[in-house]
């Protein structure tokens, strides 16, 4: 991807709204990841440049940690929660089920750029357990059965 | 306040929030003013009430009448009958599971009757974003009672003789890591409160931060003013937009009401609060981890000593405490260290907040005193396991604890016990398990998640918990040997006596105790290669007997993956190959003729 001149302004923006200081770092890259939806390399490299600071340290600290991705979400994200309650309420199956009707594996995107798959830890709505999420909305006590139709609902709105 | 003659709660936790909770109060505020009640009728939107089962939950005040699974579509029954009326809409009453009668008050529920609040004290009493409820509910006055005492050392002593440990897992007394912090010298010195809560099925850090975050901020200063910093940091979890936004409007407040900023209450103390983000790493819990973390690098651990009293942020001596240790300290001072130290045992005092999830009736949030029963936490507050199924574990203490099972229900739940039985406090995740739930896959999960948060930095917790990790796999799939159960009792030894931080050294509790309290069940993985629980995939099968199939082909459209075939009103068969093993079959089935083989 070529940063276009508008982008690295808005990046250079944030990083001075943070006076460039390299302790920042994890707040800037979720401010430039919340206005861009994910860090490529290429993004990395100008705020290094602005925090005085090597690129491959920012590169670390990215895929140090779980929030910050290097690949694009699709615009539906589907989070399925792995967190140990749902788990013991048979949270994998609801996965695989996700993954079969959609057709990717957890962690990646689909092709269109639809739809991507991911799981976390926790939402804490351990009630509600098993739990998914599309964007932010919330889907609770979910089964295999359930997940199809949850899949379609969206389908149906890109048609 | 005083014009109101009802007051609607709404329960805004997460858990309620995710079934349509702001769609309810969105209804009772519109309701109000269509019948000109909004003067006489407040509708709040409070911290979580901790009975998620039966969320959404709806509290009328005065009259505490508890309504329970209320949905969008009620709030127009419970406006006319209760408001208007004073008749109380039964069906949405609590059950009571035993009796079969309706109960209006939260106080005679079983899940609230052994509960005693303390850190949950104004969790669904208060509305998180007003400054004045806090307040009205003694808030900031130990804080003030604190500066004009003006001895921090007397405070400290005080919080030592309380017996308050660390709630975040390791139970370090919270007045002797304040008393260490002190008497470094430094230009800035630095309070740190720990809201990484990464222990998947603990929420209760969470709860507190969006039911009543000015009970952090208020703690906070107390403890900047004793260990003698004048900045606090909030490391909160990015994952938790609610209690981010909670905390930034309650931090807003207190500075305009001057209770941060320069010169609290007229002293010449200073103390102000900023928030620092995580981002997703569960090794950040550590607290050099953490310090690391918000200094913008890696969050990886370092060796103690030096401990973060003695070189902490940016080199500086630093304090961090958990959430929930934080929310004790207010009550603490209030009340005085004597009546804290009156409640629990002899080594723990005080409460603990368990989120209790898993397959048991009432999954929520429970704050119990220390000392109480794992039995009365699970049959009574619990409600019993799910379903009538047989109780069969309890796992406390998340990826770093353990397995306990039907023996320990009646060991009085403290730090100590918790450790002699093979597991630990933990930050207080508490999943209840039953038969059907395979112990060798629950390690396997634990494990799966250490492998995943290994920051990498140790070989010890990078490498041998990785190849605890296989083993375990080779066993769910049928191809473990009883070599393999060896190797995993001293790949866990040297694990536990080699790793770097805190998380390492306990990673290997979830194998190690279900290898001491199931071992049966890993020998008939290896030896007869079954899985006795029937969950793991590669050694069950689903078959339909075909004297007991009706035919009536509810399990093939019910299939996912189409796998069932057969025609009306005769036998259906599974193709094994093409089954995906999900078990919706068998859920389906109302003539019991699908089994796991």
């Amino acid at each position: 991807m070529k940063i276009q001149k508008q982008l690295k302004d808005q990046i250079v923006e944030i990083c001075n709204s943070f006076n460039n200081d390299p302790c920042n770092l994890i707040n800037v890259l979720h401010q430039v990841q919340g206005k861009i939806g994910y860090l490529p390399v290429e993004v990395q490299q100008v705020i290094a440049e602005c925090l005085h600071i090597p690129a491959s340290k920012v590169y670390g600290v990215v895929t140090f940690y779980a929030f910050f991705t290097m690949t694009p979400k699709g615009k539906y994200a589907v989070s399925v929660c792995l967190g140990t309650a749902c788990y013991v309420r048979g949270a994998e199956k609801v996965l695989e089920e996700f993954e079969r009707q959609l057709g990717i594996k957890s962690g990646e995107t689909d092709a269109t750029g639809t739809f991507s798959l991911n799981t976390l830890r926790c939402v804490g709505a351990c009630g509600l357990a098993p739990v998914a999420m599309v964007g932010d909305k919330v889907y609770g006590r979910l089964t295999p059965a359930d997940v199809k139709a949850i899949v379609e609902e969206y389908r149906a709105m890109e048609k | 306040m005083a014009n109101y003659k009802y007051h609607i709660l709404i329960c805004g936790g997460t858990g309620c929030h995710a079934s349509q909770s702001a769609k309810i109060k969105e209804n009772f505020e519109q309701l109000l003013k269509e019948k000109n009640l909004e003067n006489d009728v407040q509708v709040i939107a409070t911290g979580c009430f901790g009975f998620c089962e039966k969320g959404p939950i709806v509290k009328m005040l005065p009259d505490n009448t508890f309504y329970t699974q209320v949905k969008p579509e009620d709030c127009r029954e419970i406006i006319d009958e209760h408001i208007i009326k004073g008749r109380k809409v039964e069906r949405l009453l609590y059950l009571d599971p035993k009796t079969q009668e309706h109960k209006s008050d939260s106080k005679h529920m079983g899940f609230y009757k052994k509960q005693m609040r303390i850190a949950l004290r104004n969790c669904g009493f208060i509305n998180p974003e007003n400054i004045d409820e806090y307040i009205a509910r003694d808030g900031y006055k130990a804080l003030a009672s604190v500066l004009e005492q003006n001895d921090p050392e007397a405070t400290i002593e005080d919080i030592k003789k309380s017996g308050l440990r660390g709630r975040g897992g390791a139970g370090f007394p919270t007045g002797v890591k304040w008393g260490l912090c002190r008497p470094n010298k430094a230009d800035q010195k630095y309070m740190i409160c720990n809201a990484d809560e990464g222990d998947p099925g603990a929420f209760m850090d969470r709860s507190i931060l969006e039911g009543d975050p000015h009970s952090i901020i208020e703690a906070m200063a107390i403890g900047g003013f004793c260990i003698g910093a004048t900045k606090g940091l909030i490391y909160i979890r990015a994952e938790y937009p609610l209690a981010i936004h909670r905390l930034q409007v309650a931090i807003g407040q207190a500075r305009e009401y001057g209770l941060l900023g320069k010169n609290i209450f007229g002293t010449d103390f200073d103390f102000d609060i900023e928030l620092r983000y995580g981002a997703g790493a569960f090794v950040c819990g550590e607290e050099t981890a953490l310090i690391h973390s918000m200094e913008g690098q890696r969050g990886e651990p370092t060796f103690k000593p030096p401990f973060p009293a003695v070189e902490g942020f940016m080199k500086k001596p630093s304090n961090v405490n958990n959430v929930e240790t934080l929310a004790n300290i207010p009550v603490i001072i209030n009340k005085g260290w004597e009546w804290f130290s009156s409640i629990g045992t002899e080594k723990s005092k005080g409460t603990k907040v368990f989120a209790l999830a898993g397959q048991i009736n009432n999954v929520g949030l429970i704050e119990v005193p220390m000392g109480i029963t794992l039995r009365e936490i699970i049959y009574e507050i619990g409600g019993g396991i799910k379903g009538g199924k047989q109780f069969k574990a309890v796992q406390t203490g998340g990826p770093s604890g353990g397995c306990l099972t039907e023996k320990f229900l009646d060991t009085p739940i403290d730090y100590e016990n918790l450790v002699a039985a093979g597991s630990m406090m933990g930050s207080g995740g508490m999943i209840v398990m039953d038969e059907t739930s395979c112990m060798v896959s629950v390690a396997k999960f634990y494990l799966d998640f250490t492998v995943e948060e290994s920051c990498g930095k140790c070989s010890p917790c990078r490498i041998g918990n990785k190849r605890m990790c296989e083993i375990l796999d080779k066993i769910t799939k049928g191809q473990g040997t009883m070599e393999d159960l060896d190797t995993l009792r001293n790949l866990a030894k040297v694990i536990k006596d080699s790793a770097l931080c805190g998380l390492g050294q306990t990673s290997p509790n979830p194998v190690l105790s279900t290898i001491d309290n199931f071992w049966d069940e890993y020998v008939a993985h290896v030896v007869d290669k079954k899985c006795p629980a029937g969950q793991c995939k590669a050694l069950k099968k689903y078959v339909i007997d075909p004297d007991k199939c009706k035919g009536c082909t509810a399990c093939a459209r019910k299939c996912p993956v189409g796998a069932i075939h057969g025609t009306v009103k005769n036998p259906h068969e599974i193709d094994q190959a093409a089954c995906i093993k999900c078990g919706t079959c068998i859920d389906t089935c109302k003539f019991n003729a699908i089994s796991i083989q």
